[in-house]
């Protein structure tokens, strides 16, 4: 456990990281088009939730913080198991992973 | 004996429900046996029944039998039961109706011979005579009604019996909505009894009405005047005939029992049961019997026109409904049931005749392409002479005795009697006219076609039994006594007014020889010119009620309806579907399955969330 008075790095600058890995994420999802990118994007946007947790839990001293990081990471590990085999399942029968291309739930 | 009445009409409706769950798939054979048989079975246990009432009134008053069956429906104080009543009126209505209606049934097999809708002719025509034998046998006017409305609407589907032709619809159709007109008005004369009668038991609603109503007071006019509706409608009297004719598209048995013998009569005997109300309304009493020569005249001049063989024999049953509304509007009341009788013998008489007339010109109506059918056709030809000869009233037939009685009490009738006779005289020289036109027409003159006599026992058996009813019918004394008040004109008439009413329709009978035997020329020369011609097409168009109810009322209910499609009513349902629509496609514009959108929508809305959060 990082103990207060070891502290270095001040609070607000690990928030600031999580915020711009978060936003990279999102952007990295609204302007890729190939659907693994947009997986990866997804694992970035998780991380950096990950990341503002573990800032709080080490802010606060909390271990609840630590623990929602192990259950997200989890979360992602399972998410990216499915998805992959969606993408794979998708690229079998479109021959593409393109995300403009697979619309076909059109309202 | 007389307490197997609930038979007479439960036969007939269990013949019914046998034909209708057989599902038509009942082979014709055993359908006319179920058919003709159950009505054939009503009509014994009828005559049972009929026997041990009028024995139990050996020597003394009638008095009537009520059985209840169960009761129909309790609401409150109101009551009604599942009753039979009888008297004499209901008697006779009940001989009439099983005993005229058997025959016809058995006339049917012959006729309907063939037919793909064998089976479910006779499972209608036992729902009818259910609901007739309902109708006259009802103690109370709720059952009474339910019988009416039963026979409007077997009178519905027989008259669009044949119904792949759409004319055939069109005529059931107006048939239906015709009377439907005037049963409106009935259910509110029941109502205006009921509501300050508190009983519709006609016996008990009758007396107390005597009790509580003063003589043409307000609320026996409208009663009266609202139960004339219903009769008017049902019976075909003015304004309201111009179904009768058109119903004629239906097989022409349907004609005779249910156009010219039963059903069409209902409204007279409605008037007969309920005749303490008319009692007490004498103003609307003396309208029925204006209501009545009017329309026996102006039916007569049509029937002078027509050129359909059964149009003629329609116009002809309007016109001798119209006299039993005269014998109605005058008092003569039971005379009005014994013309009803007589009528039901010669008029279905005739209509079978021109039935088998029909099947062997193999379904040709028009009287001009027949012609000369005295030869080849000579039992049709005496049948349906006898047939002329009683509904011209020559003396000694059944017609006359009936037509008879009627014009005497017309003449006997205190004030404005003298004027109902003459219009009733005119009349008799009109139906002398029309009758024997049609006979000529038919039977002699130049021949068109060869044909032959269909055959068959149950073809011809019938025509002969009403053959013999027809010419001696009036000798049969109807137990009306009881029932209805005697009629005022028991003295003979003076010896010139008998001359004129016997005279006339031999004059007729004469006139129609002259013109349509002997110098044919002259008719056709006579419909053909002029102002002849003018008249000619006027008679034939019904006087044109036709077509002034096209333009008074269905021509402005069809331009009402066209200006109204676009209402507000309508506008608000159009609106609200419209808005829905509209927001439909805008919101399936963001559904366009890319991803990507949906991903910055989300963001967009999360950011918008967490802005309020934060500023508000």
């Amino acid at each position: 456990m990082i103990s207060v008075t070891m502290q270095t790095v001040p609070m607000s600058h690990g928030l600031i990281l999580a915020a711009i890995l978060f936003l990279l994420g999102l952007a990295g999802l609204l302007v890729r088009r190939n659907l693994v990118f947009a997986l990866i994007s997804l694992e970035v946007m998780l991380n950096a939730a990950g990341l503002a947790f573990i800032i709080g839990a080490s802010r606060w001293g909390d271990v609840n913080g630590q623990v929602m990081f192990l259950m997200i990471l989890t979360l992602a590990a399972a998410e990216v198991a499915v998805g992959l085999g969606l993408v794979l399942q998708l690229f079998r029968k479109h021959g593409t992973v393109d995300l403009d291309v697979l619309s076909e739930m059109k309202g | 004996m007389i307490d197997l009445i609930w038979l007479v009409p439960t036969i007939p409706f269990l013949g019914f429900l046998a034909l209708m769950l057989s599902a038509g798939k009942m082979p014709p054979l055993a359908a006319g046996m179920v058919g003709a048989g159950s009505i054939g079975l009503s009509f014994f246990v009828a005559c049972l029944v009929g026997a041990s009432y009028l024995s139990m009134g050996q020597g003394g008053e009638l008095a009537p039998y009520t059985q209840t069956l169960w009761t129909w429906l309790s609401v409150g104080d109101f009551s009604a039961g599942f009753s039979l009543y009888l008297d004499g009126l209901s008697l006779v209505m009940m001989f009439i109706i099983t005993g005229v209606g058997f025959l016809i049934h058995v006339y049917a097999t012959g006729y309907m011979k063939g037919d793909p809708g064998f089976a479910r002719f006779f499972c209608y025509m036992n729902l009818f005579v259910a609901a007739m034998l309902i109708l006259v046998l009802g103690d109370n006017l709720l059952l009474l009604f339910m019988g009416w409305e039963g026979v409007g609407l077997c009178s519905y589907l027989l008259i669009g019996f044949w119904y792949k032709d759409p004319h055939n619809g069109y005529c059931a159709r107006k048939a239906f909505v015709m009377t439907r007109v005037g049963d409106a008005s009935m259910a509110l004369g029941l109502f205006l009894i009921f509501m300050s009668l508190g009983t519709l038991d006609i016996q008990s609603a009758m007396n107390t009405a005597e009790s509580q109503w003063q003589s043409g007071s307000g609320i026996a006019v409208a009663v009266t005047l609202l139960l004339l509706g219903g009769a008017v409608g049902k019976s075909a009297q003015l304004p309201l005939q111009t179904w009768l004719p058109d119903a004629m598209a239906g097989p022409t048995p349907i004609s005779a029992l249910i156009h010219a013998a039963t059903m069409v009569t209902a409204g007279v005997y409605l008037i007969a049961r309920t005749h303490v109300f008319y009692e007490l309304a004498p103003g609307v009493q003396y309208l029925v019997g204006v209501i009545g020569v009017l329309t026996l005249l102006m039916a007569g001049f049509t029937a002078l026109v027509q050129n359909d063989i059964k149009k003629v024999l329609a116009f002809s049953t309007v016109s001798q409904i119209g006299y039993m509304f005269l014998a109605l509007g005058v008092g003569a009341w039971s005379s009005a049931v014994f013309h009803l009788m007589t009528h039901a013998f010669f008029k279905a008489l005739l209509f079978l005749t021109a039935g088998s007339i029909i099947l062997a010109m193999h379904h040709e109506q028009n009287i001009f392409k027949m012609g000369g059918l005295r030869r080849d056709l000579p039992f049709c030809f005496w049948m349906f002479l006898i047939g002329c000869l009683a509904l011209t009233a020559l003396p000694f037939t059944s017609g006359f005795f009936s037509k008879e009685e009627i014009l005497a009490a017309a003449l006997a009738h205190h004030d404005g009697g003298y004027l109902l006779w003459l219009g009733g005289v005119a009349g008799a020289f009109l139906t002398g006219l029309y009758s024997f036109r049609l006979l000529f027409l038919v039977f002699f003159g130049e021949k068109h076609h060869e044909t032959e006599e269909v055959k068959g026992n149950n073809l011809q058996l019938p025509l002969v039994l009403l053959a013999v009813l027809s010419l001696l019918g009036g000798y049969i004394a109807l137990p009306l006594d009881s029932v209805l008040p005697h009629a005022e004109h028991d003295a003979h008439p003076a010896l010139h007014y008998q001359v004129i009413m016997i005279g006339l329709p031999m004059l007729g009978i004469l006139l129609a020889w002259y013109l349509f035997v002997k110098r044919q020329d002259i008719s056709r020369s006579l419909a053909e010119n002029g102002f002849g011609a003018t008249l000619h097409r006027f008679f034939f168009s019904q006087w044109g009620m036709d077509w002034l109810y096209a333009k008074m009322i269905i021509g402005p209910y069809v331009w009402l309806s066209k200006i109204n499609r676009r209402d507000f009513v309508d506008a608000l349902y159009n609106g609200t579907a419209g808005l829905v629509r509209m927001t439909h496609g805008w919101l399936s514009e963001t559904q366009s399955g890319h991803l990507r959108w949906y991903v910055l929508c989300v963001a967009m809305g999360l950011l918008l969330l967490v802005s309020i959060g934060v500023f508000a």
